[in-house]
């Protein structure tokens, strides 16, 4: 075994690593980007190295420096985690050329799986079962329409270089061909540099199961079972279970066996997974290999009682695996969910900023939380913004998913959107629950998962506008010191009035509609008016982050952070997120804001489209700007006359920087 | 310190009654206040809210910290004055925390007759100033007037206490150090328009206020100049071009906020010489204050039963228990802050007159602020008193009362008649306030009194002139004079001419003593010096 380790990944995988790492007496070395000076991936290892600026190609992604860096910190292997540098054939070489364990499969293996067509034609030797496609280098509209005929409508166009859903586009009929082809080709080109586009059958109801393989170097080749990742957004998965619901022995062998002669045909060595799109009839079909360590590797975790990484580093010290076929334990079941920083009621649209709330639930024999940020991190545009992956336990799935809903109950985030309440409505749906599983099921579900029909709410306003009240109470307090006023009864905390009843209102701003609680004291609390609605509201316990008052005579709890004018309110399930209309003006003046426009989060200014002087109309798009891949678009705010463009196009501006005057 | 034990049986029938009693006049109270509160009506509540400006009520709420109480004044100002309703005499005033500090808040309600001045209005205001004086509170005036009820300008132009006295006192507050802040959140023509003018600092609404000497029509009419009022005299004028005005607002909440900031930026720190104690709520029961007061206010009851629901603990160092026990004076604390309470229980003898001039000297030396509890019926009568001089012994009580400077507050818990209001620190004694329970009485002398003197003064006319005059003759000229002295004897009444601060809710009086006496002492106390005491 070798002593030292440097990881060559960020965020929570790092996190991961080092966990085990450690746990085995490596010496564990970090790097680090600007913007992960102070990560909990950084302060974990046992040695920290800056690498470069924040923009992945030039840290995490620039092998030369990762290379370096092991030399200089005389690491005797590297982990690189997923994603960066995990699946870079040239770097596993140069890692050897170093003399550099390489914690993951020969360079050679993950070549022959990194392009998909190579790959498909590998399988095929193979006798792995492939889906219906066309691979031909023709790659003209008329060679693609024909091949699709041959299989039959819908077909898919994917790049043959590409992953994570770019690129990809279903054709449902001969007429779609050709501007999808292009379109497929488009994207292709921009994002992988690569425009070579397969097609294979489009599977009306396929499910994602994928096999969890290692290889030693010792020829040994096992499977550990499969994961469901049929649950994805925008094609990326975001709630994995093992093993597979419905999966019978003979399934599963077949689908084993079949990916352990994938393994086989590539001389793989280590942790690998190996995908493939099950149907209806249960017929499996190969999809890609990955050279790596997946995501979701803590689902198979949880239901074998391994430690994968452990293997991993065992087997790249050349240890042959520990146990045989047959010993592979398989016991309950696991669900994860990766929790995002995103908008899921803006197509997912990533939301980025500093999480200046979080608390998880406590970690269990059957609950993890594998993270990589705490209170205070940035969720920025450089990186994923995964914030954590939750993965359950339970003797079956059904008290998983009971467990899954818990433990989601008692995550808490502010500071940016999170996909959460969107994981606990496909927790609680109950075809989900019934484990009508299919990679569409997201967007088949979506009227139920994503409505926007008004949720009982009313009573996380009221206790925002409780909180509020007594927060203040006590800010009270402190200013009557200040004043030296303690004894007066200016600051007793009520709004008194004169032979009128002690009524104060609160004006929030819930989800840009204004709602107003009227608050009247009360002997042991307040009587709540909202929407023609009454609360009878008395306080049991309350502290910073926390409130506990009975309504109507029924006890509740709540989580309750607040931010500037922000207060987020978090019951069960529930959160909501409203701010205090009243504020305002008391830190702004309409005059300094008024038709200067500002750049909602950082990004690059990738088009300008109107010119100085120009005359524009309200709505009028004026600039746009690239963050997160996401194009957004700034829009003029009122009538007027462009007075400054403050960028030009290439330009990276930070969230709020004024990008245009129009006046 | 002593603490004081309650008499009373909140069980028995007698308590029960007079709670039940002080309710239904306390109702009363509410029911009018709350009319009040509504001003000038739904329909022109509704125009205003149809411009887009905030209810004058609401302007006010969004000046003030919030969770902080207001001590509105004189909420019955004008009720029943006038031919027509005006509501509050179109003014709401009142001292409210803003940014931290105790400010004077007067804001002008449009909805009531245009926010024009009746003549209580101006004594509504300027009662307000003087407040504020009196005490070092900051002004702040939130404009929306018309200006001078014109069909009533005698009474409201030329005289010492009218109009032009407004602004007077803005350029003397403002020479004292006490800022004067001006809102204007709607019209604010002619004499009105140097509210803003004279103030420290000075608000406007886009759109909305308009501050100009003449208004448009008077302009055509004497110089043939057409002009818009947001031309002539508008926020963006006066904010951009002429520098009437210091700060833009977008709307009323903008200007309220602007405001805040203004009293946030002011630089008053806060500093009294008082030895202070924990704040301890009463150990009597305060719910238990409207038990006390006995329906047929002939019958006497203990002062101590409210003082006890009213100080910190409940605990009273009587002086002078022994001597002169009509009048109780004692030493406590409200809220913390030493207090000299003095209080009737039953009418002033000469005994009892110097034992108040000795005790309000003593708070004078201290510097303890005093508390007056009225229930007087007044002086004792009869030879055998003017023999021994009650007249030069009342003359002291007034004397150190006059000249006393400590904060004087004074709450009439039941009777405030003849010379007994003047010993006791009535309104011409200028405390710095005075407030009223609704079931209290103030008149010269009672009415039933006041009905048998003038019966007894006709009865000796009629006997000189050898003229009978029967029981019933003498009860048909009674009952007039009576039902006169009730009416006029009324808190509203009283209110309604700001004879007093308001009249106020039994339960509140500790609250509200204590609010006035922290609002009282932004004010440094200054040292007494009394005037001849005639032995």
């Amino acid at each position: 075994m070798f002593n030292s380790i440097l990881i060559a990944n960020r965020g929570e995988i790092a996190c991961r690593v080092i966990r085990t790492a450690r746990r085995m007496g490596l010496r564990c070395i970090a790097v680090y980007s600007d913007a992960d000076a102070y990560a909990p991936h950084v302060k974990m290892a046992d040695e920290a190295y800056h690498i470069g600026p924040a923009p992945a190609r030039e840290s995490y992604l620039d092998a030369e420096k990762i290379l370096a860096v092991a030399k200089l910190a005389k690491a005797e292997a590297i982990h690189p985690g997923y994603g960066f540098l995990s699946e870079n054939a040239e770097f596993a070489k140069q890692c050897e050329a170093a003399g550099i364990i390489f914690v993951g499969p020969p360079a050679s293996a993950i070549t022959a799986m990194g392009s998909k067509s190579n790959a498909k034609q590998l399988m095929e030797k193979a006798n792995v079962p492939l889906i219906p496609g066309y691979h031909g280098t023709d790659q003209s509209t008329e060679a693609f329409t024909t091949a699709a005929k041959k299989i039959g409508f819908p077909v898919l166009l994917k790049a043959a270089a590409g992953g994570g859903g770019k690129g990809m586009r279903v054709v449902n009929n001969a007429k779609e061909m050709e501007s999808a082809l292009a379109a497929a080709k488009r994207e292709g080109l921009s994002s992988f540099g690569d425009d070579y586009i397969l097609l294979e059958k489009y599977l009306e109801k396929p499910r994602h199961v994928e096999i969890q393989v290692f290889s030693d170097k010792h020829n040994n080749h096992l499977y550990l079972y499969e994961r469901d990742c049929s649950i994805q957004r925008r094609h990326q998965k975001i709630i994995e279970e093992a093993p597979a619901p419905g999966m019978t022995d003979s399934l599963r062998r077949a689908m084993g066996e079949a990916a352990v002669a994938c393994a086989k045909a590539i001389g793989y060595v280590g942790a690998g997974t190996i995908e493939f799109l099950l149907d209806e009839d249960g017929h499996f079909y190969f999809m890609e290999m990955n050279t790596r360590l997946q995501v979701e590797h803590p689902v198979t975790e949880m239901i074998t009682g391994l430690d994968l990484v452990e293997w991993q580093l065992r087997v790249a010290a050349g240890e042959a695996m520990p146990l045989t076929q047959e010993q592979i334990p398989l016991h309950g079941h696991a669900i994860e969910v990766r929790i995002y920083a995103e908008d899921p009621m803006h197509d997912f649209l990533p939301s980025i900023g500093t999480i200046h709330y979080l608390q998880q639930p406590l970690a269990q024999n059957w609950l993890r939380v594998d993270t990589g940020i705490e209170t205070g991190s940035q969720i920025s545009q450089y990186y994923d913004p995964m914030i954590a992956k939750l993965i359950v336990w339970g003797e079956t799935r059904s008290q998983a998913i009971l467990r899954l809903i818990q433990a989601l109950a008692h995550y808490r985030v502010c500071g940016v959107q999170t996909n959460l309440a969107l994981l606990a409505r496909i927790a609680c749906n109950p075809d989900y629950q019934v484990a009508n599983l299919f990679t569409h099921f997201i967007s088949h579900h979506h009227d139920q998962l994503f409505s926007t029909a008004d949720q009982a709410n009313d009573d996380l306003i009221v206790a925002a506008a409780i909180w509020h009240t007594l927060h203040h109470q006590n800010q009270l307090k402190q200013y009557a010191n200040q004043y030296h006023q303690e004894n007066s009864p200016w600051f007793i905390g009520k709004a008194w009035r004169m032979n009128m009843p002690a009524e104060q209102t609160l004006t929030f701003n819930v989800n840009n509609t204004i709602d107003t609680v009227n608050l009247i004291e009360t002997p042991d609390g307040y009587k709540a008016k909202l929407n023609n609605q009454e609360f009878d509201v008395s306080i049991m316990q309350h502290t910073e982050h926390h409130l506990r008052i009975s309504i109507n005579q029924i006890q509740h709890d709540y989580t309750i952070v607040a931010e500037a004018n922000h207060l987020t309110v978090f019951n069960q399930l529930r959160n909501l997120t409203v701010s205090l209309a009243q504020d305002k003006w008391e830190t702004e003046d309409g005059d300094a804001s008024g038709g200067h426009l500002r750049a909602p989060m950082p990004g690059t200014v990738t088009a300008i489209l109107v010119k100085p002087e120009q005359n524009v109309k309200r709505g009028e798009a004026l600039v746009i700007i690239e963050a997160m891949k996401m194009e957004h678009t700034i829009n003029a705010p009122t009538d007027g006359i462009v007075r400054e463009i403050c960028y030009d196009v290439g330009d990276s501006v930070d969230e709020g920087s004024e990008l245009v005057v129009v006046e | 310190m002593s603490e004081l034990h309650t008499g009373l049986n909140p069980r028995s029938k007698e308590f029960q009654d007079n709670a039940a009693a002080m309710q239904v006049i306390v109702d009363d109270l509410k029911q009018a206040i709350a009319v009040v509160a509504q001003g000038g009506g739904e329909k022109a509540r509704q125009r205003h809210l149809n411009h887009g400006k905030l209810l004058p009520r609401t302007r006010v709420e969004k000046l003030l910290d919030p969770d902080t109480p207001f001590l509105e004044l004189s909420q019955l100002a004008a009720h029943d004055v006038y031919d027509e309703a005006v509501a509050g005499a179109g003014i709401i005033a009142g001292i409210g925390m803003v940014s931290g500090r105790q400010c004077m808040i007067v804001a002008n309600d449009p909805t009531v007759k245009g926010g024009t001045y009746y003549p209580l209005t101006v004594k509504k205001h300027l009662r307000a100033q003087e407040i504020a004086e009196k005490n070092n509170l900051p002004c702040i005036y939130l404009v929306d007037s018309g200006g001078a009820y014109l069909p009533l300008q005698d009474e409201v132009f030329p005289d010492r206490d009218h109009f032009g006295r407004i602004f007077y006192n803005q350029a003397r507050m403002s020479a004292l150090g006490i800022p004067q802040i001006a809102v204007v959140m709607g019209s604010c023509t002619a004499g009105g328009a140097y509210v803003p003018a004279m103030a420290d600092e000075s608000i406007m609404v886009k759109e909305q206020a308009t501050i100009f000497l003449g208004g448009p029509p008077l302009v055509k009419a004497a110089t043939g100049e057409i002009v818009s009022a947001e031309d002539l005299g508008g926020a963006d004028v006066h904010c951009r071009i002429s520098g009437v005005a210091d700060y833009y607002a977008q709307d009323d909440a903008h200007a309220l906020a602007i405001a805040r900031r203004c009293i946030a930026n002011l630089n008053r720190p806060h500093n009294h010489l008082l030895e202070l104690k924990n704040v301890r709520p009463p150990r009597m029961n305060p719910e238990e204050m409207y038990g006390i007061i006995p329906r047929d206010s002939r019958k006497p009851f203990d002062i101590r039963e409210i003082i006890g629901r009213i100080v910190d603990g409940s605990e009273f160092d009587e002086f002078k228990p022994l001597y002169g026990n009509t009048l109780i004076c004692g030493f406590a604390h409200l809220y913390g802050y030493p207090v000299g309470i003095i209080a009737n229980n039953g009418i002033l003898f000469s005994e009892s007159a110097q034992k108040g001039a000795h005790f309000i000297e003593l708070c004078g030396q201290r510097n303890i602020p005093l508390i007056f509890l009225q229930n007087i019926t007044g002086f004792m009568v009869g030879s055998k008193h003017e023999h021994a001089g009650i007249a030069k012994h009342g003359a002291k009580m007034v004397t150190a009362v006059s000249c006393v400077n400590v904060p004087k507050l004074t709450v009439i818990v039941g009777g405030s008649f003849g010379a007994g209001n003047y010993g006791m620190c009535g309104r011409a004694f200028d405390p710095n306030f005075l407030w009223m329970w609704p079931n209290a009485r103030i008149s010269v002398m009672g009415g039933e009194q006041a009905a048998s003197v003038l019966a007894q003064v006709t009865r000796d006319k009629k006997q000189k002139a050898g003229e009978t005059w029967t029981i019933e003759d003498e009860e048909e000229m009674k009952a007039p004079i009576r039902q006169q002295y009730e009416e006029q004897g009324h808190p509203y009444y009283s209110s309604a001419r700001l004879w007093d601060d308001g009249v106020i809710d039994p339960k509140d009086t500790r609250l509200i003593l204590g609010l006035g006496l922290a609002a009282a002492l932004n004010a440094p106390i200054k040292p007494t010096k009394f005037g001849v005491f005639r032995m």
